[in-house]
């Protein structure tokens, strides 16, 4: 048993680390946030350059490995430093899709692109009324000839707005919650008929609702069989739930880590804060909080590394997703209130990272989700 | 032992909701509905209403023009307002300031400050907190120095709500620096069109510039605007804030929220076929919620009925303020639960006047968590959950 990292991964660790604290500070990511494109696009070819748009994909598909435990590393210090640049959205999401259900044409196509920087990507798959079921589909893919014609509405698609290509969950047969029947397409945002309504997350990061009305994709543009995308779909979504929990990870720790520095600076009453009991105890809580929910992350990601079967990673999946989310309200809420006043303000990192934190637990399910699905499996 | 409403209290509690069934406004019903904020203007329109009917002052004697009501007229009153969703008047006037100036002001004080206070013509802003003094509020540093038949004051207040409202500004100060904290501080009340006032403004992490910073830069207030005696401010802030916990537990806004949240679950698919009110795990915590709503009602009846009979509230209010303010935040965090992705978009102008763009999200969704942010000020102000339980542990518990 061994839970150190490799020297591979204590190097990509240290290379993220040596970018944020050279060029990650609050004030630049909030000028970064405020930009028109929502991210940095030298960040994004910098982010290339150092190899970490390949750490996502396998050795075959041209990457540096494609481990989960390599992604947690990544997205950990990511956390830290809330970082808002679309990684999870076109090289998980996207990216993952394509390496999943692609042909090898379409990966050649794709993925070389994605790893040097060049194409950004979105997943549409979230609808209206479908809460967090992924099989809960009701945009359709038609066929007519060669082609086929997508109708139907996404909500929540991050980096929707940036997007060059989307992959459109859509259904081709079948009723709503169906599990057979679901295809991914690859459709290009500037096709006609596609229309998207950009806005910001609560966490500054933008996204789209995005509708298509007779949107005509030529039948090349479906990744994988006709109907049988589910599985690989909810595969891809599992490894972004490993990501963005290891992110809430490095969120958390961070949150901890300043209230801790806050309350031994902050005096009232003539004396620090952080020598009240009352506080004491509950930055204890706070990071136990953070040491379990740093723990399930890892136990989720060996197992998607592991030779287990499917539904005992998808389980350990949903086990961390729901301890993780209740990590996220607790430590989250205790990081504000030990702050008071000050930790309620735009002005400080802390709300921004309380708020990033709330979006991850909503985001592919919240705690409560994921413990009934844990149960179900 | 009963809980029982009088015979002239059901009366009583009929006519209230008829009036207010009748007289607030449709449009103002309409607005609150889709989460968006009655401005100041719509809120002085509320006020006079309420002012034309003779309710303007629940909790003021008649002498000043309130109601004369008891306890539980009061608590009637306050209960339906809060389950049809009427604003109260803005607390800073109504509630802080007022009683002060009745106890502690002179005749004159009251005349030029209470009619206009009743009339809403005019708004008040509570200055009290300072960048190094919020919980352990008596550090306050804003200095008061005489100078002939004024005070010339200098020094910074934070956190202060709606002081971009405001036209007067009741505060704290510092008039003596040698004798121990609490028995150097001032209660003044000031003009916030004095020369050398500044505001600026602090956005809270749901996008709202709620409260501000205030500068004062040798601003120079008659000494007429002194409360009482110099030097006996904080005794006075301190009774009154005491006698300020009623309705701080928030029993029907939270009855109200609750129902909201039953309607929402009902209309809001669990993503298999079913809806949310269905799905045991949200289900539960609604029934939690439901039951300590119960529990809390009781204690704000008992602390009432205490009050009725002419106890003094006690330290014991501390719990209405812990539970209250809690509950509400629980409930916050339901409202995101069932938003789920429609939670996420950050669209601060969907709740604002004249919004003309697409809404995002059904109902109110999108609103759902900005309130779960800002509602996090809830356990802070007002004498933070941790200051309450410090008073409950030595004052009741004797620790
Ligand atoms: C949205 C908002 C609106 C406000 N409006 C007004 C207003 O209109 N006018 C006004 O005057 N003020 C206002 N306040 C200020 C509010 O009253 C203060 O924020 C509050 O008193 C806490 O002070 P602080 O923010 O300086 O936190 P601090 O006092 O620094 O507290 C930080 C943390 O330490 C804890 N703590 C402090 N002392 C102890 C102790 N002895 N034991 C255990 N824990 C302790 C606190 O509970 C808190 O968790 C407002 C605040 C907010 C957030
Ligand atoms: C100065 C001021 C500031 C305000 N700021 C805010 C604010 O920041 N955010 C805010 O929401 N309201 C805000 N309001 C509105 C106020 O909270 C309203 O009273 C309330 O939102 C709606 O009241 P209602 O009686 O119509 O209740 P309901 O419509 O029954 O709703 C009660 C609660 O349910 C929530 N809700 C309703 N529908 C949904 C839904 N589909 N999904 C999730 N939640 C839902 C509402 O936000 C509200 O908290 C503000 C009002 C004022 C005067």
């Amino acid at each position: 048993m061994d839970f150190s990292y490799t020297e591979e991964q204590q190097m990509l660790q240290d290379s993220v680390q040596k970018f944020v604290q050279k060029s990650y500070d609050f004030g630049t990511r909030n000028a970064i946030l405020a930009s028109d494109d929502g991210y940095s696009i030298e960040n994004w070819q910098l982010f290339a350059e150092l190899g970490w748009l390949t750490v996502p994909f396998s050795e075959a598909d041209g990457g540096f490995g494609g481990s989960a435990v390599d992604l947690i590393v990544m997205m950990e210090e990511f956390g830290k430093a809330n970082l808002v640049e679309p990684f999870m959205p076109t090289a998980i999401l996207g990216g993952g899709l394509v390496a999943a259900l692609g042909a090898d044409t379409q990966k050649a196509e794709l993925l070389p692109r994605v790893m040097d920087g060049s194409l950004q990507l979105a997943c549409a798959y979230a609808e209206s009324t479908s809460r967090f079921n992924l099989a809960s589909v009701t945009t359709s893919a038609e066929s007519e000839a060669d082609s086929l014609v997508i109708n139907g509405s996404k909500i929540a698609v991050l980096n929707g707005p940036g997007a060059d290509k989307l992959l459109v969950v859509a259904r081709e047969s079948g009723a709503t919650a169906d599990n057979a029947g679901i295809s991914v397409f690859l459709v290009d945002s500037e096709s006609e008929g596609v229309s998207i309504q950009a806005y910001t997350n609560v966490d500054g990061k933008k996204a789209a609702r995005i509708d298509f009305d007779s949107v005509t994709v030529p039948a090349a543009q479906r990744l994988g069989e006709a109907g049988g995308a589910l599985a690989a779909l909810q595969a891809v979504i599992d490894r972004a739930i490993v990501a963005t929990s290891a992110e809430a990870v490095g969120a958390l720790e961070a949150l901890l880590q300043k209230t801790v520095e806050y309350s031994k600076t902050r005096k009232q009453f003539g004396t620090a804060i952080g020598t009240f009991q009352a506080l004491q105890h509950r930055m204890a809580d706070m990071f136990i909080e953070c040491q379990l929910a740093r723990s399930i992350v890892i136990m989720a990601a060996m197992k998607l590394d592991s030779s287990e079967g499917e539904l005992e990673k998808t389980k350990s999946v949903s086990a961390a997703k729901s301890r993780v989310g209740r990590a996220i309200r607790k430590v989250g809420q205790e990081a504000i209130q030990i702050h008071g006043g000050i930790g309620m303000t735009e002005e400080l990192d802390v709300g921004h990272l309380f708020k990033r934190v709330t979006a991850i637990d909503v985001m592919f399910g919240d705690a409560d989700y994921h413990t009934e699905r844990f149960a179900s499996i | 032992m009963n809980a029982d409403f009088t015979t002239e209290e059901l009366a009583f509690q009929d006519e209230v909701r008829d009036f207010l069934e009748s007289e607030f406004p449709a449009e103002f019903r309409a607005k609150l509905d889709v989460s968006q904020r009655l401005s100041k203007d719509e809120l002085v329109r509320w006020q006079k209403i309420l002012y034309q009917k003779g309710w303007a002052a629940p909790s003021w004697p008649e002498e000043y023009g309130g109601t004369g009501w008891t306890q539980i007229q009061r608590y009637i009153f306050a209960t339906e307002m809060g389950l049809i969703g009427a604003p109260e008047p803005v607390a800073f006037g109504m509630k802080m300031v007022a009683p002060i100036l009745m106890t502690f002001g002179s005749d004159e004080q009251k005349q030029r400050f209470l009619p206009d206070i009743l009339e809403s013509n005019v708004w008040w802003c509570q200055g009290y907190s300072e960048p190094n003094a919020g919980s352990d509020l008596a550090s306050l540093k804003t200095t008061a120095m005489r100078d002939g038949d004024e005070y010339i004051v200098n020094g910074a207040k934070t956190w202060n709500t709606y002081g971009q409202y405001a036209d007067w500004i009741f505060c704290l100060v510092r008039t003596d620096n040698t004798v121990k904290k609490q028995e150097g501080i001032s209660f003044l009340l000031i003009d916030m069109k004095s020369p050398g006032i500044t505001l600026k403004p602090i956005v809270l992490i749901d996008g709202h510039p709620e409260v501000n910073e205030v500068f004062f830069d040798d601003v120079r207030v008659p000494m007429g605007n002194l409360i009482g005696e110099e030097n006996k401010g904080w005794t006075y802030a301190k009774l009154l804030l005491t006698h300020e916990r009623s309705n701080i537990a928030g029993v029907p806004r939270g009855k109200r929220r609750l129902r909201a949240l039953k309607r929402i679950a009902k209309d809001t698919d669990d993503g298999f076929g079913g809806n949310m009110l269905g799905n045991a795990s949200f289900s539960n915590k609604l029934t939690d919620i439901e039951i300590q709503l119960q529990a809390l009602e009781y204690s704000e009846l008992r602390t009432l009925a205490a009050l009725s009979v002419g106890k003094a509230p006690g330290p014991e209010s501390s719990i209405l303020k812990v539970v209250g303010t809690e509950l509400a935040q629980e409930m916050d965090e339901l409202f995101v639960d069932l938003a789920g992705y429609h939670c996420l978009p950050f669209v601060p102008e969907q709740f604002e006047d004249g919004f003309q763009g697409v809404q995002l999200g059904p109902g109110n969704s999108a609103a759902a968590a900005l309130t779960y942010f800002n509602n996090r000020k809830l356990s802070i102000f007002g004498g933070s959950n941790e200051i309450q339980r410090n008073i409950i542990s030595k004052h009741v518990l004797g620790l």
